[in-house]
């Protein structure tokens, strides 16, 4: 397994979601855990995936949801989960 | 969730509000076996080696930076310091080995190497005397090459004869490079106590206790500090010190992760991780600010030293958890023409060069990027690096001077350098005369307590 975060930060509209998972399906990116919350008024959601076994490599995937993102005006980032853990736990 | 979601938004707000990113990924080259028997094939061996060792370093570092989403501002070399390599060279061999170190600096895409350098802190090789003399001439020729000249350590005591060349080189430096105001002194450091493994420039070299090939990180983060502290106003010190502390674990964190990545991925051993707070001109990544934040009127008021021994040793203390190796200088630094917060406190009269040189008692580094005026005499300067290198001898600490003292400019006017090295406004200088005293010359014996055997 190999851990990645994806953020998705920006106003709420509808089929965020579904825009969201769908461009991960088709790259073969397992979603393993989801959360989402509207802070005022800005819709942010956080997603754990699995990129083990995507059809891309990360830098072209991370490019992609980016490019994904400024299509719905939505601001869309993958990092690997490392970054996380080291910053949050000892 | 795996991690709260209030920290995964907090690593992502320090990185992109908070100009939290790795300052620099520095490779340390040693070049001690590509001494040949003429300089022209020390040169070739040292072109060679460098691009073989560092030529994935550039592309190694943007994938890091693509897969953790945190900026790698500045890949670099330090190489082992070139008068130790250059043999029976002259000046033009030395220039021609500094031609060399930018053309191997070009084929990699580092933005500077260092270690055009000399450790001269007992006394002067031939070699050294040749190569500092060609100092100003090297950094004509080149763009990337960063020089540092070592006058003194707490063991040895003080090289006079050495501070009173520095300030006659940084003069002649500048006056070569008269027409981007003296901007070539911005890669000359004369430092006390070097460090071997420091990764920031204009300062690194790859010292000869080092391995063959090594991975220094040094971080940033100074936007992150001020606005932590922002969340504490009006709280007694302790909470300052503990707020510092939390948030450069953090900050450190990141910089152990990317050493270890690029350690791994480009097969060269992990050597450390420098804590240094390393502002840059932008608004918001200020050390200066930090300081103000801590209640001060504006850097440079009575207190700013408190402060920032204050928030040196917090950042230490945070830091040394997290890294596995801690390194180079370690310490906030306080280059003016570098930290917006600075440039401001100089252009209102409130930070004087006398106040900046109580400060590097408490911090690291020196009186750091100073722009002087340009008919500041070259013994004033030596002064000047003299004064820096006692406080570094006595306290057992690293000090440096970088001065620019800008061509036809005087208090007042300000030198536009770009980029990374800023901006700087004309500091006044003490007009009284300190020739006699350097032209002394000989050694400043070392103090009492370097006799610790």
């Amino acid at each position: 397994m190999d851990k990645a975060v994806l953020t998705v930060v920006g106003k709420d509209k509808v089929g965020i979601i579904a825009a969201v998972s769908n461009a991960l399906a088709e790259k073969n990116v397992n979603i393993l855990d989801l959360s989402q919350t509207i802070m005022e008024n800005i819709f942010t959601m956080i997603v754990l995936v699995d990129v083990a076994s995507a059809t891309e490599p990360f830098h072209k995937l991370a490019e992609e949801m980016k490019l994904l993102g400024d299509s719905m005006q939505l601001k869309i980032q993958l990092q690997h989960e490392s970054i996380f853990d080291s910053m949050h736990q000892i | 969730m795996f991690l709260s979601p209030e920290n995964i938004l907090e690593t992502i707000k320090m990185i992109q509000e908070e100009h939290l990113d790795i300052r620099t990924v520095t490779m340390g080259i040693s070049l001690l076996d590509c001494v040949g028997s003429n300089i022209d094939e020390t040169c070739n061996n040292v072109y060679e080696k460098i691009c073989e060792k560092a030529g994935n370093l550039v592309p190694v570092c943007q994938e890091i930076e693509t897969m953790l989403g945190i900026p790698i501002i500045n890949k670099r070399i330090s190489i082992t310091p070139a008068s130790l390599i250059i043999g029976r060279a002259d000046v033009d061999g030395c220039v021609k080995l500094a031609r060399t170190l930018e053309k191997a600096a070009e084929a990699t895409g580092v933005n500077f190497i260092g270690g055009f350098s000399a450790l001269v802190h007992k006394g002067y090789t031939d070699a050294d005397r040749t190569l500092i003399k060609s100092i100003p001439e090297a950094l004509m020729a080149t763009s990337r090459v960063c020089c540092s000249v070592n006058v003194g350590t707490t063991k040895s005591g003080i090289n006079m004869d050495a501070v009173k060349e520095m300030g006659f080189i940084i003069k002649e430096a500048a006056e070569l490079s008269a027409l981007t105001g003296g901007s070539s002194c911005a890669r000359i450091v004369v430092f006390a106590n070097a460090p071997e493994d420091n990764p920031f420039m204009a300062g690194a070299f790859h010292g000869v206790g080092e391995p063959e090939c090594v991975i220094n990180v040094g971080v940033s983060g100074p936007g992150v500090v001020k606005c932590a502290l922002e969340q504490v106003k009006g709280q007694d010190f302790s909470v300052v010190a503990e707020t510092i502390k939390k948030t450069a674990f953090k900050v450190t964190r990141m910089g152990q992760l990317v050493a270890r990545e690029a350690s791994e991925r480009l097969g060269v051993p992990f050597g450390i991780v420098d804590l240094s707070l390393a502002p840059t001109p932008a608004v918001g990544d200020s050390v200066a600010r930090i300081l103000e934040e801590m209640g001060l009127e504006q850097c440079g008021a009575h207190g700013t030293t408190a402060a920032l021994a204050l928030l040196n040793d917090a950042v230490k203390k945070g830091g040394v958890m997290a890294s596995s190796h801690v390194g180079g200088l370690s310490g906030a630094f306080i280059p003016v023409s570098e930290d917006e917060g600075m440039i401001d406190a100089v252009v209102s009269g409130s930070l004087t060069l006398e106040k900046l040189e109580a400060m590097t008692c408490v911090c690291s580094v020196g009186l750091d990027m100073i722009v002087v005026p340009g008919d500041t005499p070259a013994s004033t300067i030596s002064a000047m690096i003299a004064d820096e290198a006692a406080i570094g001898m006595i306290n057992n600490k690293t000090t440096a001077v970088r001065v620019i003292p800008a061509p036809g400019l005087d208090v007042g006017d300000t030198v536009e350098f770009g980029g990374l090295l800023g901006s700087g406004p004309v500091m006044a200088v003490n007009k009284n005369s300190s020739h006699d005293f350097i032209e002394r010359g000989g050694r400043i014996p070392a103090p009492i307590h370097s006799l610790r055997n």
